[in-house]
């Protein structure tokens, strides 16, 4: 529970952050609410030679905005800020909910949506949610801006396209409306998912979280919702594509099982019947 | 500050004095303390579970910057800085095995997390660092991962030794008799119940800093422990250190449920590293450390037979348990499971009663006392096992309780038990009644029916537990009986000053208990004074010299008891003073709300807190008098005290996904007289939470190379307050007739009634799957298993 030594550098802004980045490397990692990355150090799972603080950096980075059927939300924008945004609720209540059942308040004061997805951890809630609602992630690095498709973004466990020296800056969302729902099983309050389900825009978007080594769609579910299916049937189809991991809290077949009948939970408390 | 009004004395609900300075962060607990050039322990500790030491190499670790020393297991032996091993103060039987416990294992290491090098460093940082460079070398001997594979006896946890087993302990005065009754048995079950191993998750972890006087020759250790006293005198044996020598401080202690009254390595290295070093040595335990390196709680396998007559009335109880000690024998391990074996009939009378405990040695973490420590492993298998009885026989969970109460559910003093102690005082169908009556058990198991009938997701299930359990500990005769090296009296001392105010010295040592509170409240009822004039000093052996701590929820009925009779032989010296100021006899003198006065004569009066000043001025004292008044008392109580109660919990079970959720908590509890009936919900309210934590959620997972995997708090999952229901409390009051306070214990009665009560309820809720038990925890994915097993397979 000790980290070991690392360099720290307070970057006061974006361009800051991607200069020290840029100069440190692979020995760099960036840090924004701390609080996937700080556990990580004192266990010393990771130790990186140098932490660049973005935390404190706002203007664009931090907040969210509606626009022309879209939502644009700042990297470093805290869950808690999403649970008790009014135009979150208005423009995609999913989300502002999905935020609001992240680990405990003193989490959601500190993590960062921004955090949360170039964590790229499957049992988090919001990659998850980002995921269903097909999301566009924008990351600026050494040769500029680029917009990276949710659907492209998660490539393994704790893993994603990101590279060392890009930092994500904002996370567009369209506005979103029809029935969702967000079925998250664990057995402490704090704790992440054993197993969840987001479904998003009338099931268009089905995703779920800890079934695999990303985040991921239940595209059967979705087809089978669009083909007309009911919940029960759209349902028994929700583990059919994903390999889920074996802990203390489930083996694969119970994550399995659990799937099935959060998904037509889901579905069914999004108005699919 | 002010927090109390002017009758806040025995009874009344006053706010805990400690509280204040804890809650603004005033108190200080060890590692909060600092002494300059003080060096801190890194401890390398072994990643095998069973394996002989071949090198270990420590050059680039001494090579780190602010490196003071590294020290292998062998080079510390050979400094002999230590002149026994490690203490157990129960050898339960004379021929139990006993394998020396190094704080540093010299050559074998015996289970994970065991010491096998220690740094000293001048930063925490560097001594985490450091401890990544020292490279060991092992070959590995086969780890006996588990009770079962010890029991087996194929593969030795101490290879020495040629056989697992630690001792057999037995109660069996007729097991002709006990078989006769089975085979004449209208009903009869069968159980085997696991209790899974517990990590005691104390909210402050533990940790110590031993401070050197290199002229003055003696050492202070400061230690996160509930047992100061008893580390001094252990501390003194185990090190060779003159024990007037050494001085024990437990500053703010937080929390410790048994984890703290060991006597770890840690300790014994702080002392005489930091003696050796002529600087402070310093070491605060990570959670995932603590895993490894604190003992853990449980760790049982029980096999309890009951059977009755045709009307569920029992006829024998035969109980065999299979103890895992862990890899060595620490303070109590070997005692622990006895502790419950005078309970295994719990409330109930059974003609025949046999019990056999064989105590077996595994690689892993050494088990000790963890809240309750033996009395809910016992109450748990005779509650359960109950429930099962009833199934077979036909009747309510309730009616089985009634047909076998002790004394038919009516009150009864000095009741002998088949185990050949006596229960001080009970009354068991009260308790049952009014939680009954609280949790509207009626209204319940009509939802519950209604439920099964409309096939609702979510069942209902309820669950009873009267539960006694055997506290106070204890007397020192008793103690000495059952092989324990100790006795069990405590130690007080009141003292009233020049200036009126009171002064305690307790030898039982609060970490969280709020003794400060309750002694005060004593006082205060006892002399006439305001709780606010009563201060209390303790976990302090220069202080306090003399003591023996708190564990077996002792403090109050051995240890404020003690205050209590201190208290009353300060007010029978000054009446002396006063009768001499009136000029009257001492027998005219009545004591009242802190006045003297002579009877009849109330205009002369002179309040006790008056006179600490004329006995401290000492001017007028009657003759042969001495000055001041301070008076001692070393208190051995007669007999345990024998707290009881009923609790019902109340699940609803998510047949779907197998999630159990805890609705419901009523516990109606009997602890005698109460001082502070706030302090006494907080105990059973967290209790309570502990037990329900050891039926649900929690469980010590080792791999079958004695591993343990879940060595952190995401893991390992300790409840919060959002995972209980609001817990609804109530109380009897059958006095205790072991002491004149008429008080029992209250401080472990929660989790001895919460477990099975709970997993009583989940088994309610299940059964119309025909489903009989379920294991500890009720794991959602283990209750979702046993209902698709039940259904045959179909999910
Ligand atoms: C007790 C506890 C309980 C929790 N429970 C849950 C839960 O139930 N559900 C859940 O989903 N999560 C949970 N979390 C995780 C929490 O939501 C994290 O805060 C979040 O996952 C990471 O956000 P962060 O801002 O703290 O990221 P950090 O910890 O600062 O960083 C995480 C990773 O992302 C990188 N990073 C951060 N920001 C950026 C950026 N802008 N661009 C590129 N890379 C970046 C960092 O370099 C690091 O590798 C829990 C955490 C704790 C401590």
């Amino acid at each position: 529970m000790i980290p070991a030594a690392f360099d720290y550098v307070r970057a006061g802004s974006v361009e800051e952050a991607l200069a020290a980045l840029a100069e440190h490397g692979d020995e760099a990692k960036l840090m924004a609410g701390g609080h996937s990355l700080i556990p990580l150090m004192r266990y010393r799972l990771v130790t990186p030679g140098v932490v660049v603080d973005v935390g404190n950096l706002n203007g664009d980075l931090r907040g969210i905005g509606v626009a022309d059927g879209t939502v644009s939300i700042g990297a470093l924008t805290r869950h808690s800020e999403l649970e008790h945004s009014a135009e979150l609720a208005d423009a995609c209540p999913m989300l502002a909910h999905v935020a609001s059942v992240v680990g405990d308040p003193a989490v959601r004061h500190r993590g960062t949506l921004g955090g949360s997805l170039a964590h790229a951890d499957p049992a988090s809630d919001l990659p998850a949610a980002v995921l269903a609602l097909g999301a566009t992630l924008v990351a600026r690095g050494p040769g500029g801006q680029r917009e990276i498709a949710a659907a492209d973004f998660f490539t393994g466990f704790l893993e994603s396209v990101l590279a060392d020296d890009e930092m994500l800056t904002e996370i567009r969302l369209p506005v979103s409306g029809g029935g969702w729902n967000y079925q998250k099983f664990n057995r402490r309050a704090q704790d992440w998912a054993i197993v969840g389900v987001v479904v998003a825009e009338d099931a268009k978007g089905v995703s779920l979280v800890n079934m695999g080594s990303t985040p991921m769609r239940a595209t059967a579910v979705e087809q089978a919702v669009a083909g007309g299916a009911s919940a029960a049937d759209a349902a028994a189809m929700a583990a059919d594509d994903a390999s889920p991991p074996s802990d203390l809290n489930g083996d694969a077949e119970y994550r399995g099982h659990l799937a099935r009948v959060l998904t037509e939970r889901a579905l069914k408390a999004a108005g699919i019947a | 500050m002010t927090i109390t009004d002017e009758n806040a004395g025995i009874g009344s609900r006053m706010l805990r004095k400690e509280d204040g300075a804890l809650v603004t962060g005033e108190a200080k607990f060890v590692d909060d303390i600092h002494v300059p050039g003080e060096l801190w322990m890194g401890m390398v500790r072994s990643t095998a579970a069973h394996a002989r030491i071949v090198s270990i190499d420590a050059s680039a670790a001494k090579e780190m910057p602010g490196v003071e020393a590294v020290h292998t297991g062998a080079e510390l032996a050979a400094m002999e800085l230590w002149v026994a091993p490690l203490p157990c103060a129960w050898p339960v039987t004379d021929d139990m095995a006993n394998p020396p416990h190094w704080p540093v294992a010299p050559d074998t290491v015996h289970h994970v997390g065991e010491i096998v090098a220690v740094v000293l460093a001048d930063s925490r940082y560097g001594a985490a660092d450091a401890v990544e460079q020292v490279v060991v070398e092992y070959e590995s001997l086969a780890a006996v991962a588990s009770i079962d594979q010890a029991v087996a006896d194929t593969d030795h946890a101490h290879t020495d030794l040629g056989t697992n087993k630690a001792y057999t302990w037995a109660i069996d005065e007729d097991p002709e008799g006990t078989q006769a009754a089975f085979d004449a048995a209208a009903h009869s079950v069968t159980c085997r119940f696991e209790q899974q191993r517990l990590i005691p998750a104390a909210m402050e972890p533990r940790g110590v800093v031993a401070v050197p006087s290199p002229m003055g020759g003696d050492v202070t250790l400061y230690s996160a422990s509930q047992v100061p006293h008893i580390l001094k005198v252990m501390a003194a044996a185990t090190t060779g250190i003159p024990e007037q020598k050494i001085r024990v401080i437990a500053p703010a202690v937080g929390g410790g449920f048994g984890a703290k009254l060991n006597i770890n390595p840690d300790e014994i290295l702080a002392i005489t590293l930091a003696n050796r070093m002529g600087r402070a040595v310093r070491w605060t335990e990570s959670r995932t450390e603590a895993a490894g390196s604190t003992h853990q709680g449980r760790g049982q396998m029980q096999y309890i037979e009951l059977a009755s007559d045709s009307d569920g009335r029992l006829t024998a109880i035969r109980v065999k348990i299979d103890a895992d000690m862990g890899a060595y024998m620490m303070l109590i391990t070997p005692g622990v499971p006895l502790l419950g074996s005078f309970l295994y009939h719990g409330v109930y009378e059974t003609p025949k009663f046999s019990f056999t405990c064989e105590g077996w040695f595994t690689n892993r973490t050494p088990t000790d006392a963890y809240r309750g420590a033996g009395r809910p492993e016992a109450s748990y298998a005779i509650e359960r096992a109950m429930d099962m009885l009833s199934y077979e026989v036909g009747i309510s969970p309730e009616e089985i309780r009634r047909r076998n109460y002790i004394n038919g559910g009516e009150p009864f003093e000095m009741w002998e038990n088949p185990a050949g102690i006596s229960f001080d005082s009970g009354h068991y169908s009260p308790t049952l009644d009014r939680a009954l009556e609280m949790a509207d058990v009626a209204g319940l198991r009509a939802e519950q029916q209604r439920r099964r009938d409309a096939g609702e997701v979510k069942q209902l299930g309820i669950g009873l537990c009267t539960y006694v359990e055997i506290c106070g500990l204890a007397p020192s005769r008793a103690l000495g009986g059952l092989k324990y090296a100790a006795g069990g009296w405590e130690h007080a001392t009141v003292r009233l000053l020049p200036t009126g105010k009171v002064e305690v010295v307790s030898g039982s040592t609060p970490h969280g208990q709020g003794h400060e509170t309750s002694w005060s409240q004593i006082i205060a009822t006892k002399m006439g004074v305001s709780p606010d004039d009563v201060t209390v000093l303790h976990s302090d052996t220069a202080l306090s010299p003399l003591g023996l701590d708190t564990y077996g929820s002792r403090s109050l009925a051995v240890g404020g008891v003690a205050i209590s009779m201190a208290a009353e032989k300060v007010i029978e010296k000054a009446r002396l003073i006063a009768a001499h100021q009136f000029e009257a006899a001492p027998e005219d003198v009545e004591f009242e709300a802190g006045s003297f006065s002579v009877a009849g004569t109330p205009s002369k009066s002179v309040h006790i807190q008056e006179l600490g000043f004329v006995a401290f001025a000492a001017h007028d004292l009657p003759d042969g008098l001495e000055p001041n008044l301070q008076e001692q008392v070393s208190f051995d109580p007669p007999n345990f005290a024998f707290p009881f109660g009923t609790h019902v919990a109340v699940v609803e079970i998510d047949e779907d996904t197998g999630g159990v959720d805890l609705i419901g908590y009523f516990a109606v509890d009997d602890c005698g007289n109460q001082i502070n009936p706030l302090i006494v919900e907080g105990q059973v309210h967290g209790g309570v939470v502990q037990g329900a934590a050891q039926a649900l959620y929690e469980v010590a997972v080792y791999d079958d190379q004695a591993n343990i995997t879940n060595p952190s708090l995401m893991d390992y999952l300790v409840p919060s307050a959002a995972e209980v229901p609001s817990i609804s409390t109530d109380f009897t009051c059958t006095p205790s007739t072991t002491n004149p306070l008429g008080v029992k214990g209250v401080g472990e009665a929660g989790t001895i009634g919460s477990a099975a009560a709970v997993i009583n309820a989940v088994v309610d809720a299940l059964r119309p799957h025909g489903i009989t038990d379920m294991a500890m925890p009720a794991s959602p994915m283990r209750v979702r298993q046993a209902i698709e097993a039940a259904k045959g397979g179909a999910s």
